[in-house]
């Protein structure tokens, strides 16, 4: 026989676990969305690697 | 384990327990007044900056609540009203809900900083350290003023609202400020005139308890004669306009007509009708403050659609 003890207590824990998770992805999510509107607002961000920049080159002005 | 361990975990929190330890109640009020200082601004903000800022308010608030039950947990378990909070009624131990508040404290500050403007976080910063030293561990239980001063604390939110938006101080968002400020003596004492002997109890030396009924009385009168220029004068800055005008007038007319009554009446006529009017009074005041601030809004968004007056 299977022992399945649901407690009320398992319960409880189980709203915090759930509580505590939800909360966290929230964080998570409020955090990257905040990120993309920061960086967005800095305007075009350019990349400096592995790219020719032709306004870089003399000769080519 | 044996089945006698099984009570030890009675107790135990749940996600509820620790919701509560913010006081969520004074929590949905920041976060209305806030929101309102930041929309009524001049200056848009971006929503997710917005969103944002308001959810690092409010969570600094909530950890101002959890440290104010951790410093007060001794009285709230002798008061009625506060018995059944998450510390005294033993699901949540003290050092837990000091180390929740210490850290979204932290938290809340560092990430609203991040998110809005250093004046911001530290008008927020500032708020915490006033709600939690000045008036939970030094005022409350030392003087009769006690709510006038910590009162302060809960009139900062529209104004780091404004913050949010402008990044900085102005008479509009000083003047928010005080419309808070002086509305809490008179909305505090009322509540204290009808809860009799809680505060008594818990040794808080409550205006009702240290100076008697008939000097709160006239308190109450004289705090909300005070408040009326405040309320009306907001009206006449950038952010007033005819609703909000409206609004004052009829709101500052009826919290008048309540103090006077309060005033007028002594406590063998409370007693007789168990604290009818008092408690009328408490319930106006809370619709007082919710009108005003309902009302800048409204202003807000007719000046938004082109119909603003002024």
């Amino acid at each position: 026989m299977a022992i399945k003890a649901e407690h009320e207590i398992h319960q409880r824990r189980l709203s915090r676990n759930v509580g505590v998770g939800l909360v966290l992805v929230g964080f998570v999510v409020l955090m990257f969305g905040l990120s993309v509107v920061k960086i967005r607002s800095l305007g075009a961000v350019q990349g400096f690697d592995h790219v020719v920049r032709p306004e870089m080159i003399e000769d080519t002005k | 384990m044996t089945d006698t361990d099984a009570t030890a975990f009675e107790n135990e929190a749940g996600f509820g327990d620790y919701f509560a330890l913010l006081k969520p109640r004074v929590m949905s009020l920041v976060i209305f007044t806030a929101l309102v200082g930041l929309l009524v601004a001049p200056v848009g903000v971006h929503p997710i900056v917005a969103l944002s800022s308001i959810i690092f308010i409010a969570v600094g608030a909530g950890a101002s609540g959890a440290l104010n039950m951790w410093w007060d947990a001794d009285i709230d378990a002798v008061m009625r009203r506060t018995a059944k909070r998450p510390i005294p009624s033993g699901r949540v131990g003290a050092e837990e809900a000091l180390a929740i508040g210490v850290a979204l404290s932290g938290l809340s500050v560092v990430m609203l900083a991040l998110a809005a403007s250093m004046l911001a976080a530290g008008l927020l910063a500032f708020t915490i350290f006033f709600y939690v030293v000045v008036y939970s561990m030094w005022l409350k239980r030392w003087t009769p003023q006690n709510i006038v001063i910590g009162g302060a604390a809960g009139a900062f939110p529209p104004m780091i609202g404004w913050a949010v938006a402008t990044g900085g101080v102005s008479i509009e968002s000083m003047l928010m400020f005080a419309l808070i400020f002086m509305w809490t003596p008179p909305h505090f004492w009322a509540l204290a005139l009808f809860m009799k002997g809680d505060y008594a109890d818990a040794g808080v030396p409550m205006l009702t308890v240290t100076h008697g009924r008939r000097v709160t009385r006239n308190h109450v009168l004289i705090y909300t004669v005070l408040l009326v220029p405040v309320a009306i004068g907001l009206g006449f800055t950038s952010i007033g306009g005819p609703v909000y005008l409206a609004t004052a007038l009829v709101m500052n007319a009826l919290f008048l007509k309540g103090a006077f009554a309060i005033w007028r009446r002594d406590e063998v006529q409370a007693e007789a009708d168990s604290y009818a009017t008092e408690k009328q009074v408490f319930r106006v005041s809370l619709y007082y403050l919710f009108a005003h601030f309902t009302a800048l809004l409204v202003d807000a968004s007719l000046r938004a659609f082109g119909l603003g007056l002024w």
